[in-house]
């Protein structure tokens, strides 16, 4: 395994197992520790000082791991474990979804006729005009609240989103068709689906990987962007961009509240670029030269 | 090169097209009945239906679209009690929450976007070429280190962490700075600028990582160019040599970026408007999202998505201007 002489790439990948465990775990996590995410606790809160948590760096205790919530009580360690789900089950699914959509455009493009390609190219060229984040807000903003909004924050982020893996498939699967195996496989009688799945996917693996590794922070940011505006997760279900708007009107009386879900996300999203940074150098070998170390 | 660019608009125009009909088209998709916005509280059956029909939602989606365009291009007439309001051209309709033309509302908000779009641009620009420059040179090994950090930090954050992080340190902390509030370029420059500080800091601590990754690989590339061996051969000094050559072919891609970059920086802006309390044009939208006032949402989408479209046309043609070794097709 090359990839695991990249230094950054094995700190990288060790911190998002750590979160994705911690997500997977979340219930375990708070079980051991005791408390749920949703249980307000107004007797640790000082109300004289309009709810900041008693005691030394927002509540720490045996009892609350990570203090609690300014104003509710909440226990935060519960909050950001429960949050980490959010954050990282919508990034995932957006870019399964994506790549998913991206890749059956984009060879549908690269393989069929010209007018096709014509045509699903222009549909890319609109997708990829879409100005993202103000559509999401738009479009989360119309759908009827009942709907469950961390499944239709996947859709969004994803409906939106394709056009890059659209376009750079369609490239490739350019390229890859005027190989002589591929050609080799139509002369002998392959159809277009089985020259597809046989001959062009596999091809396509790593340009693709590679590009996606890229876009799962994206659409963390994206996500914890939509819940900071208001528009994604809703209360009582935590996420960490919705705890960080929060906690827009609690940092001065209580840092340690922007301080746990601002540093986990930053720490996670670092994880992931080092992480689709490794993926990379080993898959793209004309990037080897231009690196970041 | 005319044949180019008249295709290219043509394109363009296509594209903004189908967005409208795209943005149009969740509009009145809307699980929201508008007329029930509009009418408010307290509304009768009777009054209901009226404006139902004042708003011309009784007619079929194609009809209600045509009409949409037609405000757009030409300018359309409301009916408003006894009385006909005409909405001169380009008509979004009307704002349901506070009745003003949603042009002139986003008249009002568009220079605070500008601005910070702009101011942030700049900075980000200053700040990527001159680290990318350094780091590109290869004299300093530290300074190598940190641009390297600084540029995996970039992709790695969201403007609204920064935001905040600066706030604590510069605000709260170190007290140097007040909380930003909007001062227009007119009234006063200098605190106009004071204001944005923060707000142009955060958008360019991201976007500078960018620039500076690129311009570090132009300067390599160029670095290895025949020509710039050439230069040397004739002894011209170095400094002569980085900033005639190296830096140009360089900063060519980065031309073309900036216009894409300003788009996008206007549309992403809502994050930093919103972290900074900026009365912006996404700080509107948001605004509009939560008392569900459609009509501005549709004209701050279709206002940023023009701006996404014009800025990647932009950027298509300055390429072409620039870099003689671009063919148009």
């Amino acid at each position: 395994m090359r990839v695991l002489h990249d230094r950054g790439f094995t700190v990288g990948a060790a911190i998002a197992l750590v979160m994705v465990t911690v997500a997977v775990a979340a219930p375990l996590l708070t079980a051991w520790e005791g408390q749920d995410p949703t249980t307000f606790h107004n007797d640790l809160l000082d109300s004289a000082r309009g709810g900041v948590p008693i005691g030394p760096l927002g509540g720490i205790s045996g009892d609350h791991w990570l203090g609690v919530e300014p104003g509710t009580g909440r226990d935060l360690f519960a909050r950001v474990v429960f949050g980490a789900r959010v954050s990282l089950g919508v990034a995932v699914s957006a870019t399964v979804l994506q790549v998913l959509i991206g890749v059956g455009v984009g060879v549908a493009a690269g393989l069929g006729g010209r007018h096709l390609d014509a045509g699903l190219s222009r549909l890319v060229d609109l997708v990829l005009a879409f100005p993202i984040l103000v559509l999401a807000i738009a479009l989360l903003a119309i759908v009827p609240p009942s709907w469950p909004r961390p499944v239709l924050l996947a859709v969004v982020i994803a409906m939106l989103g394709w056009g890059g893996t659209a376009r750079i498939t369609r490239g490739e699967t350019l390229t890859l068709r005027a190989r002589d195996y591929v050609a080799a496989a139509r002369v002998s009688g392959a159809g277009p689906l089985r020259v597809a799945r046989r001959e062009i996917l596999p091809g396509l693996a790593s340009p693709v990987l590679t590009y996606a590794a890229f876009v799962l922070p994206t659409n963390m940011i994206t996500e914890a962007g939509l819940s900071f505006l208001g528009v994604g997760v809703r209360p009582p279900t935590p996420s960490w961009g919705q705890m960080l708007s929060t906690a827009t009107t609690w940092f001065r009386a209580d840092p340690l509240y922007v301080a746990v879900p601002g540093g986990l996300l930053f720490a996670t999203l670092l994880a992931f670029v080092l992480v689709a940074n490794g993926v990379r150098r080993v898959l793209d070998p004309r990037q080897r030269t231009e690196v970041l170390r | 090169m005319i044949g180019y660019v008249a295709r290219r608009l043509g394109g363009t125009a296509l594209v903004l097209f189908g967005l409208s009909a795209i943005v149009y088209a969740l509009f009145y998709l809307a699980p929201q009945d508008p007329a029930v916005l509009t009418c408010g509280k307290g509304c009768t059956p009777e009054r209901l239906a009226e404006v139902h029909a004042a708003m011309g939602l009784d007619e079929p989606a194609l009809t209600q679209y045509r009409h949409f365009l037609q405000g757009l291009f030409v300018g359309r007439d409301y009916p408003a009690g006894p009385d006909v309001r005409h909405c001169p051209a380009p008509c979004l309709g009307y704002s349901f929450e506070t009745d003003q033309p949603v042009t002139a509302l986003l008249a009002d908000r568009l220079p605070v976007s500008v601005s910070l779009a702009v101011g942030a641009e700049v900075l980000s620009l200053a700040l990527g070429i001159g680290a990318g420059l350094l780091s590109g040179l290869r004299r300093y090994r530290v300074l190598d280190k940190l641009v390297n950090g600084l540029i995996l930090a970039g992709y790695a954050v969201p403007v609204f962490l920064i935001g905040l992080l600066l706030l604590m340190i510069f605000c709260v902390y170190l007290r140097w700075l007040p909380f930003p509030t909007y001062v227009p370029l007119t009234t006063d420059p200098l605190a106009w600028a004071q204001n944005l500080l923060l707000p142009w800091t955060a958008l360019a601590l991201i976007q500078a990582a960018a620039y500076a990754r690129l311009t570090r690989a132009g300067v390599q590339d160029t670095l290895a160019e025949d020509y710039v061996r050439t230069a040397r051969a004739y002894g011209f000094t170095e400094r002569r040599i980085v900033l005639r050559r190296a830096l140009r072919g360089a900063l060519v891609p980065l031309v073309t970026l900036t216009a894409i970059d300003l788009a996008a920086i206007m549309t992403s802006a809502v994050l930093t408007e919103t972290m900074f309390g900026l009365p912006g044009v996404g700080q509107l939208l948001v605004g509009a999202v939560n008392q569900i006032d459609l009509p501005v949402v549709v004209g701050v989408t279709l206002l940023t998505g023009c701006l996404v479209v014009v800025g990647n046309a932009v950027a298509d043609l300055l390429y072409a201007a620039i870099d003689p070794r671009v063919q148009l097709r």
